[in-house]
């Protein structure tokens, strides 16, 4: 046990000492709790340790001397029984308030821990998101957390409750007699070494175990959702034959951890009992033999009462380090657990030097704008300089990008040389293969991606120096794949603009054409959403998404797709919607459909990360280059 | 439903028998131990008697290793004999979900069909081991120690007999009122794990409106509630151990005081009543008994727990796929590819107001080309997914090559029938893997030839691995597009009569599309196609072409004759061809 839960436990995850410190850190907001806690565990456990020394008391100082008086008197027993019975009363309470304590400590620390992992999660770059499977974030959610939640709100009161007792108990011993403990202490030590196998073999097994979970898990998600797949190519048979395979491993895994699991307890048990048989032996020899006994209490012979008590004790010193030998694997699991939450709170959150900020504007009566509070339907872009003065630009919605070079890893440049110039209220259009760069731009104008070399600007200020959530705000937004949330249509379209009052709600979703089947709802603009919207139709959401972007009043709007999943009979329908929103704004649309970019301002041809061709329709076509060739289907891009 | 779940226990039923038997042992020992350690004391170390202490030290540690014995074997069995019904039970699901139909599928969600293969399963597992070490253990300790008692004394036996319902009244209560808060805390669960998902999903959403604070605030409202829920349940567990302690020291004093007073009263002798070392294995049969009573308390809670996993898991088991190959005389040979639909009407649900196809009829030739449009919702998928019968008709009748598809071998019609459905997925493994699926058997040749048909060998080529290589979990390492073309040449390798594509182009370049059009057109002349698009460029020259709107063909006919028309179909080639070249 010495030697540490690392070399017990042998393949299990390693444990760090950072882990368990900064684990133990969230406990100081409850330091007063704590220590309460800590407190009542040591009279619960003096208290527990108490029973077996009352069995020596009753036998050496009542029974023994009582036997021989012919005239015996009750009342010392009576005092010593109803003194004991106020002890473990005050140990009772004390199981019970840290039993209670614990709980609120326990499921606090979890509180704090997920919403600093939410709130931690939220500042994250999307680049995390993008290179981590939604699976392997949620598990830092669940299992991760569960497993945690385990130790901190069992295993770990339980474990000190356990060492408490131990130690309690041990002084007991020491204080009946100090030979017999030396006994136990070699017995105990042979029995650690028993314990530390079992443990070992079990902990090995339940790493199996969790690994063969996780590939079964990731087996049936992959199967489970291409379920339809399967059938349509017969192929039932082989995925059972798959899963049977996987089912074996697991079964094999699992059965051996929870082999080991099982036995330690009758283990442990039994092997007390043996324990108990060795003392009761060599208590009777030492007592027999007359050798003189000596401990805490002093020397003098080894009588009835102290190995009785002696036995007693032994026995309750074993249970507690069944516990502690018990508790131990969901212990380390749970750190294993914890490193996982901190390396997501150690996730470097998305870099943010902006200092420009958009801020309410209005004009003075000279005719310059100036910072105001309330909402006036004019924004300006806030520029502290250097030398403390402050100037205001006015948001047009202008977006220009000089020569931007970008890769999402630093060895494959995916753009090249890009610039443009997105005037107030154009239209520009990016035509393309997929993977030729067209959202990687709408990436880049967000700041959801940082550009590698050149310059973006926004209405003339270098957006690096804009704070990203005043960029974003002034940028719509509406992509293929629509995310809605779980809520009322009315509080998905308010979204786009947290105090929007209903009927600006309702006239966003008139702007947007969804009002119409909206109020053909049952419950209208109440209607509740589930998960992920579905129940609509894919144009409908895509009716929804529209209105929150349209809420949101953006001047410039960014539509990847958004048509792309819809069948043309709709997308007229949303098209309408979508020409509405793009009225008086700068609008970057990306589209596979020619039929969408044909009206644009200006068209961009993108291949392999660079602009091929640029200008409107009519003079692409007349150039008969790469466009003529994909709009007449002459041409294949991929 | 227990009898369905029992069921699945089959080989390893032995372990079920012999688990209780060998804890049964068990028990018998441990109750034998104290009884035999009280005699030590009395004859043993009372009396000075050496010879006796060590013969029955020997006894006392040959039951000690013997119960260990049981105990480990115990332990063993019931870790087999669960691990073992919980490996049925994923098989027997598993196995039985693919038999589902596509209408079994949708009425269980995919995350509710894995949290019942994984988490249920787990919690059936650990129940049904509770069960057969602890269910039994409980009520033989407690026979066994109370009749060890009684045996010694009769009245301090009592004592803690009283305590025994005293107790279990007390586990049982604290259990009922424990459970519906769980209850409400797993609930909450379930709102958080959907609440972070949904902002994984749309995180590009949030980050764009700078919606991020607002999000951190609807979580910790969920999390506040978990927060409050959980300590509200563990609270009220909290009051186990101090009831236990309660009893147990209650027990303890009091038979003590009596204890004492009877001993004193007999002189200890155990002839006439009780002696020292009596007293203390009474002792121990009250703790015994008592903690009995708390394992078999905290079986009762797991029971309660698992209840409704085990509802989950039962469903799953008792779910009839409702489509299956006739019994007998069912043909094993598709003739031809033609397509009959006669008078169909079609819902997914009896409950439905509205059929989702209206008393459809349609005849296609083997061999032709189909090209089907229509709006979202107006049932273009749902009219082809009957063609290899992944749902079964209410009224009228499919055919294929001239025969009822119901009286078809499922396996031959599907094999015949190529499906390339709408959302479609590529599984983890290699291209050439993938595509075998289409056909295990496939050589290198055939394969390269499908993937040139569905214009894929292109940027398969490109790949440093070709065919070799990996594709990750949903085929996330490759294009929309190059996705749906491996999944059209996974389904060419099946050479079927019939092809469809159910919008399976649709992130395809006009240009790339057309050329998969026309290899059709050369390459498998006598496979039936048909083309669900949504781009009318994908079905311009179809044979025919069948215009949907809300379940009904509305018009149906070629190119040139639905362009006269005037209909739907002119309104949806002129709004995608508006304002370009006259001609495309």
């Amino acid at each position: 046990m010495n030697k540490g839960p690392k070399d017990i436990l042998g393949e299990l995850p390693k444990v760090n000492k950072t882990t368990i410190k900064r684990l133990l850190s969230y406990l100081k907001a409850y330091k007063l709790h704590c220590a309460f806690v800590f407190l009542c565990i040591i009279v619960s456990a003096a208290s527990g340790a108490l029973v077996s020394l009352f069995i020596q008391s009753l036998i050496d100082d009542y029974i023994t001397p009582l036997l021989r008086d012919s005239s015996p008197d009750f009342s010392g027993l009576l005092r010593a029984v109803l003194t004991m019975g106020v002890i473990y009363l005050f140990g009772i309470l004390a199981t019970l308030f840290y039993s209670r304590t614990m709980a609120t400590v326990s499921q606090g620390v979890l509180k704090k821990i997920r919403d600093e992992m939410f709130s931690h999660m939220q500042t994250l770059p999307i680049k995390y998101f993008d290179t981590h499977t939604h699976g392997d974030i949620m598990s830092h959610f669940t299992s991760d957390t569960d497993t945690m939640s385990q130790m901190i709100s069992q295993a770990l009161p339980n474990i000190l409750s356990s060492i408490m007792m131990i130690v309690a108990v041990f002084f007991a011993m020491l204080y009946l007699s100090i030979p017999l403990t030396l006994f136990v202490i070699i017995a105990l030590v042979l029995i650690l070494l028993l314990i530390r196998v079992i443990t070992g073999r079990s902990g090995r097994n339940f790493a199996r175990q969790q690994q063969a979970i996780g590939k079964i898990d990731g087996y049936i998600e992959e199967m489970i959702h291409g379920q339809k797949v399967i059938k349509v190519f017969n192929h039932e048979q082989k995925a059972k034959e798959g899963f049977d395979e996987l089912n074996e491993i697991l079964n094999d895994s699992s059965t051996k951890a929870h082999s080991y699991a099982n036995i330690l307890m009758p283990t442990m048990n039994n092997l007390g009992f043996v324990l108990y048989v060795v003392i009761a032996v060599a208590g009777g020899a030492i007592a027999l033999g007359g050798v003189t006994n000596f401990g805490l209490s002093g020397i003098g012979l080894l009588t009835l009462g102290t190995i009785a008590s002696f036995l007693q004790l032994s026995r309750n010193i074993i249970n507690p380090i069944a516990q502690v030998s018990q508790q131990i694997t969901s212990v380390v699991m749970a750190l294993a657990g914890a490193s996982r939450i901190f390396e997501l709170l150690d996730e470097k959150p998305e870099e943010d030097n902006g200092y420009v900020t958009l801020v309410n504007a209005k004009y003075n009566e000279n005719g310059e704008i100036v910072e105001c509070k309330e909402r006036t339907g004019i924004w300006a872009w806030k520029h502290p300089h250097s030398d403390g003065s402050i100037t205001y630009t006015r948001l047009n919605g202008e977006v220009c990008l000089y020569d931007v070079d970008f890769g999402y890893t630093s060895d494959k440049t995916v753009l090249h040389n890009i610039t443009l110039y997105a005037e107030k209220g154009q239209k520009i259009a990016f035509v393309g293969a997929t993977g030729a760069g067209k959202t990687t731009i709408t990436n880049l104008i967000n700041r959801f991606y940082d550009i590698a070399d050149g310059k973006i600007r926004y209405d003339g200020i270098n957006i690096n120096k804009i704070k990203k959530a005043d960029l974003r705000r002034s940028l719509g937004i509406v992509l293929q794949d629509v995310n809605l949330f779980t809520g009322t249509v009315m509080d998905n379209i308010r979204y786009g603009k947290l105090d929007a009052t209903d009927e600006e709600c309702i006239a966003a979703a008139k702007l947007a054409n969804a009002d119409g089947f909206i109020r053909m709802l049952k419950d209208g603009y109440n209607t509740v959403l589930k998960g992920d919207g579905s129940g609509f139709s894919q144009g409908q959401r895509q009716l929804i998404s529209i209105a929150r972007a349209a809420v949101a009043d953006p001047p410039v709007m960014i539509l990847d797709e958004a048509t792309s999943s819809i069948d043309t009979r709709t997308e007229a329908i949303v098209q309408r919607g979508m020409d509405a929103l793009m009225e008086g704004r700068t609008v970057f649309v990306i589209a596979h459909r020619l039929s969408t970019v044909k009206n644009a301002d200006v068209i961009m041809v993108l291949e392999n990360g660079r602009i091929i061709e640029r200008g409107n329709h009519e003079k692409l076509i007349a150039q008969k280059g790469q466009y003529y060739r994909l709009y007449t289907g002459a041409f294949e891009l991929e | 439903m227990l009898k369905t779940l029992s069921k699945c226990i089959r080989q390893y039923k032995k372990y079920a028998i012999l688990t209780p038997l060998f804890v049964a042992f068990e028990v018998l020992l441990e109750v034998i131990i104290p009884r035999i350690m009280s005699y030590l004391i009395d004859y043993g170390i009372d009396d000075g008697n050496m010879p006796y202490i060590l013969k029955a030290g020997l006894v006392l540690f040959f039951s000690a290793v013997m119960s260990l014995v049981f105990g480990v074997l115990a332990g063993r069995t019931a870790a087999q004999g669960s691990c073992g019904f919980a490996a049925n039970l994923r098989h027997d699901m598993y196995a039985n979900i693919q038999d589902f139909s596509f209408s079994n599928i949708d009425k269980f969600s995919t995350s509710s069909l894995i949290t019942r293969l994984t988490t249920d399963v787990t919690n059936v597992q650990m129940a049904y081991q509770m069960i057969i070490r602890l269910a039994f253990r409980c009520p033989i300790m407690l026979i066994m120690a109370s009749v060890m008692s009684f045996m010694i004394d009769i009245d301090l036996s009592l004592i803690f007999i009283a305590f025994v319902p005293f107790l279990g009244t007390g586990l049982v209560l604290i259990a009922l009122k424990a459970h519906p808060r769980f209850v409400r805390v797993f609930n909450t669960y379930d709102k958080l794990n959907e609440s972070v998902q949904e902002n994984l999903h749309g995180i590009r959403v949030v980050k764009s409106f700078d919606r991020e604070d607002y999000e951190i605030d609807k979580f910790k409202k969920v999390s506040d509630s978990i927060y409050k829920d959980f300590s509200k349940a563990e609270k009220t567990v909290a009051f186990n151990m101090p009831l236990m302690q309660l009893c147990i020291y209650s027990c303890m004093l009091l038979i003590s005081w009596f204890g004492a007073r009877a001993v004193v009263a007999c002189g200890g002798d155990q002839q006439i009543g009780l002696s020292t070392g009596e007293l203390m294995s009474l002792i121990m049969y009250s703790m015994q008994i008592l903690s009995s009573l708390m394992a078999f308390s905290m079986v009762f809670v797991m029971i309660i727990i698992s209840r409704a996993s085990a509802r989950r898991i039962y469903e799953v088991l008792v779910e009839k796929s409702d489509i299956t190959s006739p019994e007998t005389g069912a043909v094993s040979e598709v003739k031809d590819g033609s397509i009959d639909f006669d008078n169909v009407t079609f819902y997914y649900s009896k409950s439905a107001d509205k059929p989702v196809l209206d008393n459809i009829n349609l005849h296609i030739k083997s061999g032709s080309t189909i090209g089907i449009v229509g709006g979202t919702g107006s049932s273009k998928s749902s009219l082809v997914q009957l063609i290899p019968r992944l749902y079964d008709v209410p009224e009228g009748s499919v055919k294929v090559g001239g025969i009822d598809v119901r009286n078809y071998d499922l396996v031959t019609l599907r094999d015949n029938v190529a499906m390339v459905l709408q959302k479609n997925t590529l599984f983890s493994g290699t291209i050439k893997e993938n595509l075998r699926w289409g056909n295990e058997n496939a050589s290198d040749e055939e394969i390269k030839r499908a993937c040139s048909l569905a214009c894929a060998d292109g940027f398969i080529e490109s790949f440093p691995d070709k065919y070799d290589t990996y594709i990750e979990q949903g085929g996330t390492n490759v294009s929309g597009g190059q996705r749906q073309r491996l999944c059209i040449a996974r389904a060419l390798l099946k050479n079927p009569r019939i092809l469809i594509l159910d919008d399976s182009t649709s992130a395809v370049d006009t240009a790339t599309d057309a050329h998969i059009r026309h290899a059709f057109k050369n390459e498998i002349p006598n496979t039936t196609k048909i083309i669900i698009a949504q781009r009318i460029a994908s079905v311009k020259d179809a044979d025919m072409i069948i215009v949907m709107d809300d379940g009904k063909i509305c018009e149906a006919g070629d190119h040139d004759s639905l362009i006269k028309l005037g209909g739907i179909y002119c309104e949806m080639y002129t709004s995608q061809t508006k304002g370009g070249s006259d001609d495309e």
